[in-house]
């Protein structure tokens, strides 16, 4: 997994609450068997003026003008600035796969659907949790300021705006770590197999009902 | 000290190491694989070298892309025939069991795991399905997990996890004649709202919760994640034990004994405290139908669509007025003013055979209205199917205009060749409403299977209680 460190991005702004995973990718893209490619696909129905399927040539499809991330100003965007429960619904791990497909590296929003926050972190996306009136300070400064870019430190858990405000972020110790080095996560379970080994062995013996090949 | 709740005791007996950051590695006893979520998983463990970890404690089933039209062509899509064709080949290298497509107990995920009792109380169940908290129902702890933790499972049996806040939602005394569980979870999501249970594990209970069969408490775990929650339970009882019992995969003999007495400790202890508590007044539930995008956004069914204008929250008042736009509702229109174009019973959440009864007590001996283009029924599996046909009423559907459907997720989400055309609205009974859910462009109403049923009847939506 890519290790997420430090991180200064163009941010865009998606003004909308509830954003959920089948407006992120839709159910059509969710057929491939692979992990890559689903970036041109982010966001398909609101995106694209026509009907997207999969295996088309989407630089040929027309673009929807209203949505923020056709404007101008927010092509290249690395970091998605969000409203709350941003990531409901589906489970689907290919939603923060198109996001990072696409390019985005960061999420800021006042809140999370568990299942992709968790999912984000395996695939060197990192959400950030910011309190609300945070969050509309950097909507209101997105919005105003061309060309606005923001800081990521996950060592130092801050945000910092292009005016030097510092924003603070909790994260919890063990995510933060498998990120910023980029560990493969099965790989260290596995160092504890022994573990899982001895519990396997406990519990055959209390719940035998549960090891009925 | 206080007591245990349900879930700390389910949590408690599945910790095989307590790390030192806060989470623990959580044994999973059940592991639940579908084509959609699992190819990448699968293909990351043949990159790594690496073997599934226990391949019994793994049951794989083809349920979101599967045709629910005459399967013997096979599938026509080939990008759907090639993920369903990928999960074949994945169970056979591997040696998972697998329900293929033609196979008699093939079924949505979600209906077969305690249709086969390979889904018991005391399990953790996970599935790379966010409605995996249907589970939950068992007296289990069940939650939906990505791709990455799908490789993750298959690789080591285990989950690194956090343990979420625990949340009681207690349905008190007794709903009215003709309010189901659908209308108690979409009832208990409009209290809460979508993000209200977010970051917790929810236990319901109550004398409603108590009252539903386990079908219906299926329903209503079912829709946990719609809350916010990952994982939804309710504790086990003699409805749960009677339920498991005599199924494929549960035990039998001594080991039945042994099991039925630790599942009978399975509930919150009585001095157990949550860190939150939300009590629901039964009898104020009425049927219910969204109206909007989200499943928070719900009325009773003698109600009307909000007005955007009143609503004071920014935000809120954005979200809504896109959604009314999006759904082409004015405000105050009443629900029961609402017509519908196609109906849709079927489901992870309202497919099994309570949900085909109820549906067809309302159809039975009536007509599909001529303006409702397609009303299909879509049985959870091919067991339930198999079932309601013995009951007869498959030919209830067919005889009122409705179609008959083999099992698959279907229209829900349309991954398959079921689904909405633009603009078209549907009474469905499955559980999300957002944009382009059921097709590009589709409008969406949840409802219960008794109010689908109603609507294709009616036209419209009707309060099924005066129907």
């Amino acid at each position: 997994m890519r290790a997420f460190k430090q991180h200064t991005g163009l941010v865009a702004p998606l003004d909308r609450a509830n954003v959920d995973t089948d407006a992120i990718i839709p159910k059509q893209f969710l057929k491939s068997i692979k992990r890559t490619g689903f970036g041109p696909n982010l966001f398909d129905e609101w995106r694209y003026l026509d009907h997207g399927e999969p295996g088309q040539d989407c630089s040929q499809r027309p673009l929807n003008p209203d949505f923020v991330l056709n404007q101008e100003r927010y092509q290249g965007a690395s970091v998605l600035l969000a409203r709350q429960n941003f990531g409901c619904g589906s489970s689907r791990e290919h939603a923060p796969w198109a996001l990072e497909d696409f390019g985005f590296r960061a999420i800021i929003a006042p809140s999370f659907a568990d299942i992709f926050y968790n999912n984000c972190f395996k695939n060197g996306l990192l959400p950030i949790v910011l309190p609300e009136d945070a969050v509309d300070r950097l909507f209101q400064e997105t919005e105003a300021t061309p060309g606005y870019q923001l800081r990521i430190d996950l060592p130092a858990q801050t945000v910092t705006t292009p005016s030097g405000q510092v924003l603070p972020f909790e994260i919890d110790a063990g995510s933060k770590h498998m990120l910023v080095e980029g560990l493969d996560e099965i790989g260290l379970t596995l160092t504890h197999a022994d573990d899982i080994r001895a519990y396997e062995q406990r519990r055959r013996q209390e719940a035998p009902w549960l090891f009925r090949a | 000290m206080s007591g245990k709740t349900l879930y700390d005791k389910l949590w408690d007996a599945h910790v095989v190491r307590q790390n030192d950051d806060g989470t623990a590695l959580l044994y999973i006893d059940r592991h639940l694989v579908h084509e959609v979520t699992s190819p990448q998983a699968f293909e990351g463990l043949r990159i790594a070298g690496r073997k599934p970890w226990r391949v019994d404690a793994n049951l794989a089933v083809a349920d979101h892309n599967v045709p629910t039209t005459d399967r013997s062509q096979g599938i026509a899509d080939p990008v759907s025939r090639l993920q369903v064709d990928t999960l074949d080949e994945n169970c056979r290298t591997f040696g998972i069991t697998e329900f293929d497509m033609n196979d008699p107990r093939q079924g949505i995920v979600h209906v077969i795991g305690p249709e086969q009792g390979a889904t018991l109380p005391g399990m953790t169940v996970v599935c790379g399905d966010s409605h995996t908290s249907t589970h939950g129902a068992m007296g289990a702890l069940a939650h939906g997990i990505g791709t990455s933790e799908v490789e993750h499972v298959l690789a080591t049996q285990t989950l690194v996890q956090r343990k979420s806040k625990s949340m009681l939602i207690s349905v008190d005394g007794q709903v009215g004649p003709g309010v189901t569980a659908k209308d108690i979870v979409l009832a208990i999501i409009g209290e809460i709202g979508t993000a209200g249970g977010t970051g917790y594990a929810i236990e319901f209970g109550g004398e409603a919760i108590r009252a539903l069969s386990m079908e219906g408490r299926m329903t209503v775990c079912n829709m946990a994640i719609e809350a916010g929650a990952r994982a939804g339970m309710v504790a086990v009882d003699d409805t749960t034990i009677d339920y498991v019992k005599g199924r494929p995969f549960a035990p039998t003999g001594e080991q039945w004994e042994q099991a039925v007495a630790y599942w009978r400790t399975l509930h919150s202890d009585a001095d157990a405290r949550f860190h939150r508590e939300v009590r629901i007044d039964a009898a104020g539930i009425e049927p219910q139908v969204t109206w909007g995008t989200s499943p928070e956004m719900v009325a009773p069914v003698s109600g009307r669509v909000p007005n955007p204008f009143k609503e004071s929250d920014p935000v809120r008042k954005s979200g809504m007025a896109r959604a009314l736009e999006y759904m082409a509702l004015e405000p105050e229109t009443p629900i029961t003013g609402i017509a519908v174009d196609k109906v849709f019973i079927g489901s992870c959440t309202n497919s099994r055979i309570e949900d085909l009864r109820a549906a067809a007590a309302v159809v039975k001996g009536r007509r599909k209205a001529d303006s409702v283009k397609l009303a299909m029924v879509v049985p959870g599996s091919g067991l339930v199917k198999r079932q309601a046909e013995e009951e007869g009423l498959d030919r209830v559907f067919t005889e009122a205009g409705f179609e008959w459907r083999e099992p698959g997720c279907s229209m829900c989400l349309a991954m398959n060749a079921d689904r909405l055309e633009p603009g078209e609205r549907c009474a469905s009974t499955s559980n999300r409403n957002f944009e382009g859910r059921q097709g590009q462009g589709g409008r969406t109403h949840l409802v219960s299977p008794a109010m689908a049923a109603a609507a294709a009847i009616a036209g419209h939506f009707v309060d099924v209680r005066t129907f």
